[in-house]
């Protein structure tokens, strides 16, 4: 039973001592597997084997492990090395025992240093010992005390605590000097007394040294002296004549930076300038093909293209400074636009001759054509070139009006802007991120709108995604509770449309963090809304004009996601709410037809860019206009769904009195008369009809410029047209609007135009049938079934699976094997000796009964 | 003696009771139930007995006759209570006591001993809920399970036939008798048992529509009656043809009546073998933007493409309907226009000659202006087959993807296979919104342009002309 094991370790012993190249050509070692076919170019690992080795191999690495772990199977204790780095295997030997040295000498420096004579660690500070330093600065004699003490130490020891053992040993040492059993006493006393000798040699030599450094310093400053004259004026003259005495220095640092300022300079600005331009295309490139992915391939929108390519370049300088620091960022851009602002108003106090027609044209009533002229203008260069400046000049309208209120109280007390900085900082600096709504409403109400955002962005920075896990989630939910704040401000009685403007940045750059959660909510908040209007129509056939938060919302829409995407998770439902509400609700009343009107304009901006078409937008225009037709029955033009040819409300932005025209200016109409109109005379009402009907005719006129390239362009605006050469009163409306009037006539054209019949697009011609060959990508050799790269792959894990499978059954059977045979060989060596100690026993009683037999023998003898 | 005391007892106090009204209702219930058992019994009786003599036991029995009339009169007056539970109350009390009467007749009837029917009682139920005042709706719906019984169910139709001419004449600016009226009707034709009804039922009911139809209906009836008439009126007449005065008509009202009336005439054209000319004239009349916008789209729609489905139409015919949807479609919403492109698109492919419509290789390089003459009323000189569909060409640059996409078939061939509008009929705007709403999306584009302020973008129009304030 035993013997093959013995066998194979005997083998292994030969196999040990001999090296790799005698065992493989050893033919009694080496197993050759035969091939069945001869591929070629085929590479086989495993034409030879050799099952001895691999066989010695896999019992060693059994007997280390497995072997181990039996033995120390069902026992509690354990054995820990637990010297330094034992179980580190990323650390070299020779580490381990430099370490394992250096910690045995801290140990023993730990200790009392009573019995260490010789060894005299020397401290170190920046590379000189500190005992040389101490003796650079102090007094000889100190030192030598110190010295003294250590050096009586062991004798004060002796003398003092009666010395114990150690005293005897000396009186012992004495008595027997010469005797051998002594000599290592002896030795030890030698050896004492060299130490002591060469101590005082050194510290002699310390001493000498140290005269001798004194001395010299005693030279060097009397030298110093007669330097330090000189040194002054030297230093004086390096001064200016820095350039003559660095010349050389200076050249070799010039020439030093430069070379490695020049290269970085150089390089960072290309660096940058090709990121903005990989931003710029990536954007572009993912807009069109987005775009190309649902509309023609022959995109000739030239327009489209230069807006776009204006946009990026003209924004992302912007982009930028944003991505850099979201909240700096916005500051930034506050400061600069207030900073325009400011421009402007001074350019305004100097001269003003520039700015008459843009910026008096606000505050006063009387240069309302310049105005005009000044906006049309605009618009031409909207069109033509950017939409930035037209946009900016507005902002900077707005902004005037923003300053010069804060300016003025500027002016007036400067302490109060202190007083307010003072409340500013009372606000505490970290805010918790609100669990809930109305956390968050707790939060902000009864702060004033700044500090509203300044607590938002204060949230928003405590809780900034990089300082903690959960972060994320909870600036996910800021955003739902921020925009359903924003809901409930739109909703208040007096809407607090200014406190929504100042965290519209808040807004934009929490959805910039987080697109996925934003474009949720945004989903959920016109889902809604849809679904609401969708039910009231199934129930009545009719449904209320959204209220202002839902309009707010879809401005937000607008700022926070593109709307000139082909398809787009928010923009396109967006768009068809804006449809439904365009097309159900009945237009009653006054605040409808303003809530109408905030839909259209949301309309025109969402396709300012892509020029996509409105039906319902041209509907509905078409209809505010027919509001304001005195005449019942108009035959050759007709309004749809939410209008009625004729009505009760029919006749809802006809002017009362056509005096009334006179004395309108043109002003924006406030977003509050979505809720509530709030003239209250006859007067103020034909105000506000007016502004309405030139805010629609402006839409209007943006339509026609818009839409210019749709192939019916006639046919969708002919009945405008109509409408305004033959019905509208324009002889009773202000001048502002003749023109307005006057300009879209002149857009529509009388006659139609001209158009190509519609031919089917170019098919590309089918390529004939290739007889090539086809190619397939072979991963692995051997036979693969799966035509599908997904299936080769599938099926190339299966086999792999399988192999592995195979091979831990085989592992496992192998263990249990060895297992077994080192359980047995176990029993049988216990056996073994419990038979020899057996025989042992038998044989020691059979001496002694033999000896007794004798003995018995002898006596009877 | 005493048995029958209390029930007369409680009868004799009727009048005095009405101190709340659901104590009254539950009074009314009560004591119905509680006389029926003694109409059971005890009226059948007080027939028998002769006028002449009268002894204690024949004055109680007409004591309770007194009652019981009383009894039907109050709760007739209660079937317009303002209470819903007292009318229904009411309302089942009396079918109780008309089942009674008809089981236990209260007058003699040796002249005819299979008729025993309370007509008169029925009579002045129908009267009740043909009321002139107030909506009975609910008490009709109620009413549902009783129109059940075959015999009443005739009975009610020839009495409302009766009740008809007096209400309309009457009052003709109300719209509550119609209303009423239409409803009962409408019941009378859910009722399951319908599809065995004989010969006689069939000619009550055709009478009472018939009679019904001759007024002049308010606008919103017309459309009620139009609704349900193909699907639930027609079948059930004895001849349907006896409708064609009142579909032509209803036919050149115009707008969406007259789209409503279609379906009616259709089923004649059909069936009945009606010969409608110029019918495919006033179709095209029947097309203006409005049919995009109102409630019945989806049947008219669903119609049409039944009407144009024959292969026979004449090229200038189907094109001109093409042309005319698709000039219409520059006015729609995008549910409608997501019927309409799929619609012109299987009229191109029934008609291939209309193929020059969207594709006329000859005049490739020869610019034109649009031929078509929308005012055209006729479809024979609307020039429509010399025209092209730019409007479909300009619905490519739809703000809406589907439509956009579905616009775009037009500058390729056709596909030979039809595409089924029939699923997308019913589709609105809401499950439009949520085909984008639902779908997965790993990335959401944004708008890199930082917004700063809630009127401040660079495209401002909103800013333009509103301010915050």
């Amino acid at each position: 039973m035993g013997k093959p094991p013995k066998k194979r370790s005997l083998a292994d012993k030969v196999r040990k001592t001999k090296t790799s190249t005698q065992i493989k050509n050893n033919p009694f070692e080496v197993k050759i597997n035969r091939k069945k076919f001869d591929v070629l170019g085929q590479k086989s690992k495993h034409d030879v084997g050799l099952p001895g080795v691999s066989r010695s191999k896999a019992i060693n690495k059994r007997k280390n492990t497995l072997l181990k772990e039996f033995r120390l199977k069902n026992k509690a204790n354990k054995f820990v090395d637990r010297r330094f780095g034992e179980y580190d295997t990323k650390m070299a030997p020779e580490d381990k025992i430099l370490k394992r040295f250096t910690m045995e000498r801290q140990r023993s420096q730990t200790k009392k240093d009573l019995y260490n004579l010789n060894e005299e660690e020397e401290l170190t500070h920046y590379g000189q010992s500190l005992a040389e330093m101490e003796k650079m600065t102090d007094m000889v004699d100190s030192d030598s005390d110190s010295e003294e003490k250590g050096l009586l130490s062991a004798e004060l020891t002796a003398a003092h605590f009666g010395g114990g053992g150690l005293l005897r040993m000396k009186t012992g040492e004495d008595g027997d000097y010469e005797e051998k059993p002594r000599s290592r006493q002896e030795i030890i006393e030698e050896l004492i007394l060299k130490s002591k000798q060469e101590k005082r040699e050194r510290q002699t030599q310390k001493e000498e040294s140290q005269e001798l450094t004194e001395k010299l310093d005693q030279e060097w400053r009397s030298v110093q002296s007669l330097l330090a004259h000189k040194t002054p004026k030297s230093e004086r003259k390096d001064e200016p004549d820095k350039p003559k005495m660095d010349d050389y220095d200076v050249m070799v640092r010039e020439l030093g930076f430069e070379m490695k300022a020049r290269p970085s300079e150089k390089l960072k600005t290309p660096e940058e300038v090709a990121r903005e331009e990989r931003e710029r295309l990536q954007k572009l490139e993912a807009d069109r093909l987005r775009r190309m992915l649902g509309e023609e391939s022959t995109s000739k929108k030239p327009s489209h293209m230069s807006a776009d390519d204006l946009n990026d370049g003209f924004i992302l300088d912007t982009d930028d400074r944003k991505t850099l620091s979201y909240q700096d960022g916005q500051w930034n851009v506050d400061g600069g636009e207030e900073e325009e602002g400011e421009k402007n108003e001074e350019d305004e106090d100097d001269g003003g001759e520039e700015e008459n027609e843009e910026g008096d044209g606000g505050d006063d009533d009387d240069d309302a054509d310049d105005d005009e002229d000044a906006e049309d203008e605009d618009d031409h260069s909207d069109l033509d070139s950017e939409q930035g400046s037209g946009a900016e000049d507005e902002e900077g309208d707005e902004d005037k009006e923003e300053e010069a209120a804060p300016a003025k109280a500027a002016l007036s007390e400067e302490e109060r802007r202190a007083v307010q900085q003072a409340a500013k900082e009372e606000l505490p600096y970290t805010f918790k991120a609100p669990e809930s709504f109305s956390d968050l409403k707790e939060l902000l109400l009864g702060h004033s709108v700044e500090q509203q955002r300044l607590i938002v962005e204060r949230i928003q920075k405590c809780n900034h995604p990089s300082l903690a896990v959960g972060n994320k989630a909870k600036l996910e939910k800021l955003f739902g509770f921020l925009l359903e704040y924003v809901g409930k401000l739109a909703t208040q009685s007096p809407p607090e449309l200014s406190t929504i403007n100042t965290l519209i940045p808040q807004v934009y750059s929490l959805c910039q963090l987080f697109p996925a959660s934003a474009c949720k909510v945004m989903q959920t908040l016109l889902s809604d809304g849809g679904h609401s209007m969708e039910e009231a129509v199934e129930v009545k056939g009719r449904a209320a004009f959204p209220g202002l938060d839902m309009l707010i919302y879809l401005k937000i829409a607008a700022l926070l996601f593109p709307t000139s995407d082909f398809r787009h998770p928010v923009t396109t439902p967006a768009f068809l709410y804006i449809s439904q509400a365009l097309t159900k609700c009945p237009v009653s009343s006054l605040e409808s037809v303003s809530a109408g009107l905030v839909l259209c304009c949301l309309a025109v901006e969402f396709v300012s860019l892509s020029k996509r078409f409105i039906p319902e937008l041209i509907n509905f225009l078409l209809g505010l206009l027919h509001l304001a037709v005195p005449a019942d029955t108009c035959k050759d033009y007709c309004v749809v769904s939410p209008f009625r040819q004729q009505g009760k409300a029919s006749k809802l932005l006809l002017l009362c009195d056509t005096e009334s025209s006179s004395s309108w200016s043109r002003k924006p109409i406030p977003l509050t008369s979505v809720h509530r109109v709030t003239a209250s005379t006859d007067l103020q009402r034909d105000h506000h009809r007016l502004s309405v009907l030139d805010a629609c005719l402006d839409l209007v006129k943006r339509c026609a410029t818009l839409y210019r390239d749709l192939p019916s362009y006639d046919q969708i605006f002919q009945p405008i047209r109509t409408l305004l050469t033959n019905h509208l009163p324009v002889q009773s409306y202000p001048p502002a609007l003749q023109e307005l009037q006057r300009e879209i006539l002149e857009a529509i054209p009388e006659t139609p135009s001209q158009h190509s019949p519609l031919v089917f697009d170019k098919k590309k011609p089918i390529a004939l049938k290739m007889l090539q060959p086809k190619i397939v990508e072979v991963l692995d050799y051997g036979k693969k079934r799966g035509n599908t790269k997904e299936e080769k792959e599938r099926e190339r894990l299966k086999h792999k699976y399988k192999k592995e499978f195979k091979g831990a059954l085989r592992e496992l059977r192998k263990d249990t094997r060895f297992l077994a045979q080192a359980k047995l060989s176990d029993i049988m060596s216990r056996d073994a000796e419990r038979k020899r100690k057996v025989k042992e026993l038998y044989g020691s009683l059979a001496t002694q009964e033999g000896e007794w037999k004798a003995l018995k023998r002898k006596k009877r003898k | 003696m005493s048995s029958f005391c209390k029930p007369s007892d409680r009868a004799e106090h009727l009048p005095l009771w009405s101190s709340s009204v659901m104590s009254k209702c539950h009074k009314c219930v009560y004591i119905g139930l509680s006389l029926i058992p003694v109409l059971e019994t005890d009226l059948k009786k007080c027939f028998l007995i002769s006028v002449g003599d009268r002894d204690a036991d024949e004055k109680y029995h007409i004591f309770v006759r007194h009652r019981y009339n009383d009894c039907v009169e109050l709760l007739l007056e209660n079937t317009s209570h303002e209470v819903f539970q007292v009318k229904e109350a009411a309302l089942c009390t009396l079918m109780k006591f008309a089942a009674a009467e008809g089981k236990h007749p209260l007058q003699k009837q040796e002249w005819s001993e299979h008729f025993n029917f309370p007509i008169e009682l029925i009579l002045a139920v129908v009267r009740c809920l043909l009321s002139e005042t107030e909506d009975m709706a609910l008490l009709i719906s109620r009413f549902q399970e009783f129109l059940e019984m075959d015999d009443v169910r005739y009975y009610v139709m020839s009495s409302i036939r009766d009740n008809i001419a007096k209400i309309m004449d009457k009052n003709k600016q109300f719209v509550n008798p119609f209303e009423n009226c239409l409803d009962l009707k409408h019941g009378m034709t859910l009722s399951s048992y319908f599809h065995r009804l004989i010969q006689e039922h069939r000619r009550a009911f055709e009478q009472m529509w018939l009679t019904f139809l001759k007024y002049k209906l308010p606008g919103g009836m017309y459309k009620k009656v139009l609704v349900i008439l193909h699907d639930t009126i027609m079948p059930h007449m004895s001849d349907p043809t006896l409708m064609i005065d009142f579909l032509t008509a209803a036919y050149d009202v115009g707008g969406a009546v007259s789209l409503l009336a279609l379906n009616g005439l259709f089923v004649l054209i059909h069936k009945h073998n009606l010969d409608y000319p110029d019918f495919y004239k006033k179709l095209y009349n029947l097309l203006d933007p409005s049919v995009f916008h109102v409630k019945y789209k989806a049947r008219f729609f669903h119609l049409a493409n039944i009407f144009l489905s024959s292969s026979h139409l004449p090229v200038y015919l189907v094109a001109a309907f093409v042309k005319r949807l698709s000039r219409l479609a520059l006015t729609a919403p995008p549910t409608a226009l997501l019927i309409v492109l799929p619609f012109v698109y299987n009229l191109i492919r029934r008609h291939p000659s209309c193929r020059v419509l969207i594709h006329r290789p000859s005049a490739a390089d020869e610019l034109c202006s649009d031929p078509y003459l929308m005012d055209e009323e006729d479809p024979t000189k609307c020039h429509a087959l010399e025209s092209s569909l730019w409007e479909l060409q300009t619905l490519q640059k739809h703000y809406n993807p589907d439509v956009s996409k579905a616009a775009k078939a037009i500058n390729e061939p056709l596909s030979r296979q039809e595409q089924d509008i029939s699923e997308l009929l019913e589709l609105n705007n809401f499950e439009l919104m949520e085909r984008d709403l639902k779908s997965q999306v790993q990335s959401v584009p944004l708008e890199f342009d930082p917004a700063s302020g809630l009127l401040q973008s660079t495209r401002e129009v909103l800013g333009v002309h509103f301010s915050l304030e």
